[in-house]
């Protein structure tokens, strides 16, 4: 058996992969991390000590402290939390339709050229069309209440989802296609076993581009006409001068945001063990 | 050659052209191809590159249609890939989201004509056939390009294929680790048995390996000449410091070293 020489080879790579390894002090593996984190604190003192020498307005800038006394308010008497909950299925709802109607027929229309030919003209137009120029429409057609907003994220967000998917089916590589058929893989079989796989790296991205959109749908949606939620509630509170109530609603969009594409990295990392520029 | 032997592979007059886009007219690739493949034995095709060698070993696979002509494999006409021939592609061409034990069994999942386990077993066999043993799941990037070349040895031989083709399998390796592969090759197909249509541009590579070394013309092309390998059958490297293998390889340099010159001129023509 032949196995020293296939040793050597691995032998070879685990070398190769130890020279490509970045030096591994403690500081230059967490530097730009450290770096973020100094920079980060820096701004919030920056900021909390300009408010207390007077130099700005806390009525316009708010400051950290009052950001946090006026969150830490918020969720001690509760107020926040129908917001958020509305905020939240709004989300799941909208951003989950569009995910079950995104990832099909973004397949079907990467896999059959003439379903592509007769839906591309609608994608390509919805898709350029900035979504929120519909919402008066969707108004008219849903009123103010859940469903208005629950069109309006699904409408944001299924379209990344439908063209990165689509992308995905269509840009199979053509030596898998050959291998394939050089198998006897049947137009099902080529389906199953090239075109999806080799799509959901593209899908991914479209799941993740497709959760901005959402964001932006939740808060846009709410501000246009609603009578709660997160975006609702920074409307009010902008209206009347509270701006630290503003700044707490920022920021738990910005969480979401981070916290939810976090969410998708670690689905990605399950998925992308294959891929030669993986790391976890 | 002995003519008590069985013959697996038959290509009789084969012609094949394809419509070119740019030049709007068909370019003829295959103008006459007639060859014999015995059973157990290794042919080797060379030609001028471009010369459609590739092409036809496609149309033996039946992923290209002919022209004119006809392929027989076991006296049965080909018409579409069937599971008794298997090809090994280029070393890129392994799916990169399977292990080296899912690959090996692409071929037996699409064939759906044995249990899993059976499949698992099978794959385990060849994969330690093709000497990755404790490679089994190991994903392609993690291997180097000699070990992707036996994973794609493994997938091809996993159907159980009668014909092995190989599409310049070696091409993208380098020199050591590919005379290497070609000592594992024969020993790989000695041990499984199987008869083999070999395409390389190298001289050497398809000396060392073949029985017979088919010889094509420039496009379109046509066999030039048939050589007979009289070499010792086991070989191993020293081989090629014979001067018979020297002699081999001069006298195969020089007929494609004529139809490179001819087709050169015929262009300036």
């Amino acid at each position: 058996m032949a196995v020293t020489p296939a040793d050597d080879d691995l032998t070879l790579a685990r070398e190769e992969a130890d020279t490509l390894a970045p030096k591994t002090s403690r500081w230059s593996r967490h530097e730009n991390f450290l770096l973020g984190t100094a920079a980060v604190i820096a701004f919030l003192l920056f900021w909390e000590a300009s408010v207390a020498l007077g130099w700005v307005n806390p009525l316009f800038t708010s400051s950290p402290s009052r950001i946090f006394a006026a969150g830490y308010e918020m969720f001690r008497d509760g107020s926040i939390y129908p917001d958020l909950s509305v905020s939240a299925e709004e989300f799941v709802l909208g951003y989950g339709l569009a995910v079950i109607v995104g990832v099909p027929l973004g397949i079907l229309m990467g896999w059959y050229s003439r379903l592509n030919a007769v839906l591309d003209p609608f994608v390509n137009a919805l898709y350029a069309t900035p979504r929120i120029a519909l919402m008066p429409l969707i108004i008219i057609w849903f009123g103010i209440d859940l469903s208005a907003k629950i069109a309006i994220i699904f409408l944001s967000t299924v379209f990344p989802i439908l063209v990165n998917t689509m992308t995905g089916v269509r840009t199979m590589e053509r030596d898998f296609v050959k291998v394939a058929r050089s198998f006897g893989a049947s137009d099902g079989q080529l389906f199953w076993t090239v075109a999806l796989p080799s799509s959901v790296p593209n899908l991914l991205t479209g799941l993740r581009l497709g959760l901005g959109h959402a964001l932006i749908g939740i808060v846009v949606g709410e501000m246009y006409g609603a009578s709660a939620g997160i975006g609702f509630m920074m409307q009010t509170a902008g209206a009347t001068f509270q701006t630290d109530k503003v700044m707490v609603g920022i920021l738990i969009i910005a969480a979401a945001g981070v916290g939810l594409t976090q969410l998708l990295k670690l689905i990605e990392a399950r998925f992308d063990v294959w891929r030669p520029d993986h790391h976890l | 050659m002995d003519a008590s032997r069985q013959v697996k592979l038959q290509a009789k007059a084969v012609r094949l052209a394809f419509y070119n886009e740019r030049m709007k007219r068909r370019l003829p690739v295959l103008a006459g191809i007639d060859l014999e493949v015995y059973s157990g034995e290794l042919l080797a095709i060379v030609g001028p590159s471009g010369c459609g060698k590739s092409t036809f070993l496609g149309a033996v696979d039946g992923l290209v249609k002919l022209t004119a002509g006809e392929i027989l494999v076991d006296g049965k006409p080909v018409t579409a890939p069937g599971p008794d021939r298997a090809m090994v592609f280029q070393q890129d061409s392994l799916f990169p989201w399977r292990t080296v034990s899912r690959n090996v069994m692409y071929g037996l999942e699409l064939q759906r004509r044995m249990p899993a386990a059976e499949m698992r077993r099978r794959a385990a066999a060849l994969v330690e056939l093709v000497g990755l043993a404790g490679f089994a799941d190991h994903y392609p990037h993690e291997l180097s390009g000699g070990m992707r070349q036996r994973v794609n040895i493994a997938r091809a031989l996993a159907p159980d294929p009668e014909l092995l083709l190989l599409d310049e399998p070696f091409a993208a390796l380098d020199a050591q680790t590919r005379e290497f592969m070609q000592v594992e090759l024969l020993k790989i197909l000695a041990r499984a048995g199987k008869t083999a249509l070999f395409i390389t541009h190298q001289i050497d590579e398809a000396i060392f390996l073949a029985n017979r070394v088919a010889v094509f013309s420039a496009r379109p092309a046509r066999i030039k000449e048939i050589i007979a390998v009289d070499l010792p059958a086991s070989r191993t490297l020293d081989v090629k410091l014979q001067p018979r293998f020297r002699e081999l390889q001069d006298h195969i340099w020089r007929l494609i070293h004529e139809e490179t010159a001819s087709g050169g001129m015929a262009m300036a023509s």
